[in-house]
């Protein structure tokens, strides 16, 4: 018997030995890497990024735990990325449970900053109250909702937000089907739906500037949370017409279509860089949010020196990952929100919140 | 001879060929059906391979994941990973094996028997993301273990016992029954059969079970994700109270970036996966074809 089992024994020994390997791994070796680079490689860029100083002597240990909306991962994990090579002793892991299930977690307390992609809603600032949890509110950046026709399609340029309820509102579900019920002169081609899935914040900030009530539209379209499937869903059907984050746009545009918002004022309008950042692209543009948690700053001094680092280098790693930075004046103004530690929604708990201009409404306070 | 018989012969003629041609068409439709889950496979491989070969290096072992492609690695995703198959594995075998063996070879046949081998056999079909739900409200939260690997490590534990109880308690039925009485009629007691006679000869099957256990853990991702497994992790894990990540998140998070250089990074975490899963495999047949008796 014991014969029969050694293999087994020495196979667990050996696993133990490679994990335990693992574990302590000498620091990665970037200069011997073999140069196995292929085409497609980008060079890397060098990373000029803000140096803040360190306001205690030793250096700073810790865990920040954050989660939340998969649309400001990206932004929050560039930022972790740079932080960590700056603090080697801060850990900064980054979960995805949406914007929805991270503010679920924050409000129990289980992390201390959550990414959102709208403001708090209602319901979760009821939920934080009940736990006693008191939150900083800071915008770290831009996004735009591109709206989107296969290539292929040379009629639909720009079209009103007026236009966009009638396809998009519940009552259009069975009914507008049909390019030309859109708007007259449109040819006489079906008419196909792709858009985020009902759980995403994506979802809920684009009914609520489209439709004009959060939640609601028709159902018959093609749902997915997954952006890359809506990209190949537009790209192989000349009826589809469909909305998604620009960044996705930007990395697939070859294959897609842009098209221009009109906001009832005559004025087409194409999401990019200084339409977002200026609110000219409307009601598309939204911003997106870290949420701080107020009682954990003070418990644990890592937690500011990652905010100082975040709103100093936002701007930067946000265009970075597709991303729309936020103005200057703005990114000071939330330094301000959090050095006095505001606590609260600047936008009153009322969830994905059209047309407003932040830099006025962090102004005011 | 009568025209009876003459008859009957002519129709069995008939129906012979018949019969044959059935036959052939039906070996054609099964041969097809091969043909379709091996292309399949096959065109799933070429897939993964041309998009993960040229990002396929040591880097994916030695880096952290990162915002540029050519810089990020698994290194946190592949740690996190096989301390889940070990932590897996030392709750899982013992309970499971343990649990087989007393149902197989000491449990009485009544009701409370039937009904825990009814539910036993029913906990195989759970979805896995109910583990994870289950995994989520009483390890994470209950009992306090946070997100760490060990929550994980009990929920995965969870997910396997079945499939270890169910392989366990078919390695033992397959044991000649003369081995027991030849043991027994020699003084063994019930315990010395078991020990040193059932679960010897059962040790092949048991151990093939409990490879393809694991091999399902490492790719499951639902129940993982529901108890909080983080996505970013740039620090190596500390241990089994630490948070963590794993591969099939990993490779999830970068499929849905929008950069296509990461869906080839993805592709690769893939290969790696694969290549995991496969040695596993290969081990369960090795140790297999090792420790196999005969009698």
């Amino acid at each position: 018997m014991l014969n029969k089992v050694r293999p087994l024994f020495f196979i667990l020994v050996v696993m133990g030995l490679i994990l335990s390997a693992c574990a302590p791994a000498a620091t990665p070796t970037e200069a011997s890497q073999p140069e196995k680079v292929v085409e497609t490689v980008i060079q890397t860029q060098v990373v000029e990024v803000e140096k803040i100083i360190t306001p205690t002597a030793g250096p700073v240990e810790g865990t920040i735990l954050v989660d939340g909306s998969s649309t400001v991962a990206p932004i929050t994990q560039a930022v972790a990325e740079e932080f960590q090579r700056e603090f080697p002793d801060v850990r900064v892991p980054v979960g995805i449970s949406g914007t929805g299930g991270g503010f679920k977690k924050f409000c129990n307390g289980e992390t201390d900053i959550s990414n959102a992609s709208r403001p708090i809603k209602p319901s979760e600032v009821e939920l934080c109250q009940q736990n006693g949890i008191e939150y900083i509110e800071l915008p770290v950046a831009f996004d735009g909702l591109a709206v989107m026709v296969n290539p292929a399609n040379d009629f639909a340029a720009c079209l009103t937000v007026e236009e966009l309820k009638k396809i998009w509102e519940p009552a259009a579900e069975g009914v507008i089907t049909n390019w030309n019920q859109v708007r007259d002169g449109f040819p006489d081609q079906p008419l196909t739906l792709y858009g985020a899935g009902t759980d995403s914040g994506t979802y809920d900030y684009f009914t609520a500037a489209i439709v004009g009530e959060e939640g609601a539209s028709r159902g018959d379209y093609l749902p997915s949370e997954d952006d890359n499937v809506l990209v190949q869903g537009i790209a192989g059907d000349v009826n589809a017409l469909g909305f998604f984050g620009l960044a996705y746009y930007e990395e697939n545009k070859d294959k897609l279509k842009l098209v221009a918002v009109d906001n009832g004022d005559g004025n087409c309008v194409l999401p990019d860089l200084t339409t977002v950042s200026q609110g000219t692209y409307q009601p598309l543009s939204r911003p997106i949010f870290i949420y701080v948690n107020r009682a954990r700053v003070d418990e644990k001094d890592e937690i500011s020196l990652f905010i100082d680092f975040y709103l100093k280098n936002a701007g930067q790693l946000s265009t970075e990952v597709g991303y729309i930075p936020l103005t200057d004046e703005i990114y000071q103004l939330a330094q301000k929100r959090y050095d006095n530690r505001v606590t609260g929604s600047i936008f009153e708990g009322q969830g994905s919140t059209v047309g407003v201009s932040l830099a006025d409404l962090l102004a005011k306070e | 001879m009568s025209t009876l018989t003459a008859l009957r012969d002519v129709t069995f003629e008939r129906n012979l060929s018949l019969r044959k041609l059935k036959g052939k068409i039906f070996e054609i439709i099964a041969f097809f059906a091969i043909l379709l889950g091996i292309a399949m496979l096959l065109t799933l491989l070429i897939d993964v391979f041309l998009d993960g070969l040229p990002w396929l290096s040591t880097k994916l072992f030695t880096e952290f994941p990162s915002r540029f492609p050519d810089r990020a690695g698994l290194r946190s995703a592949l740690q996190g990973s096989l301390w889940l198959m070990v932590l897996t594995a030392a709750l899982a075998i013992p309970i499971g094996v343990g649990a087989g063996i007393y149902l197989e070879e000491f449990a009485p046949q009544n009701r409370i028997t039937r009904f825990i081998e009814i539910n036993v056999a029913n906990l195989a079909g759970v979805p896995s993301i109910i583990y994870g739900l289950l995994g989520l409200g009483l390890f994470v939260r209950q009992l306090g273990l946070g997100r760490t690997l060990i929550a994980g490590a009990m929920t995965m534990a969870l997910l396997v016992l079945p499939i270890i109880i169910v392989t366990t308690r078919e390695a033992i039925r397959a044991v000649p029954q003369s081995i027991r009485q030849a043991a027994l009629a020699l003084g063994a007691t019930d315990w010395e059969v078991s020990r040193d006679h059932v679960l010897v000869y059962s040790a092949p099957a048991i151990l093939t079970g409990i490879i393809l256990a694991m091999s399902r853990a490492i790719g499951e991702t639902a129940p993982l994700i529901t108890i909080g497994a983080l996505t970013y992790i740039a620090f190596d894990p500390k241990g089994p109270f630490d948070i963590f990540t794993v591969l099939p998140i990993q490779i999830f998070n970068w499929i849905s970036l929008p950069q296509s250089d990461f869906h080839g990074l993805a592709a690769a975490g893939i290969i790696i996966l694969l290549a995991v899963l496969l040695s596993m495999n290969a081990l369960a047949i090795w140790l297999r074809n090792r420790l196999l008796i005969r009698w």
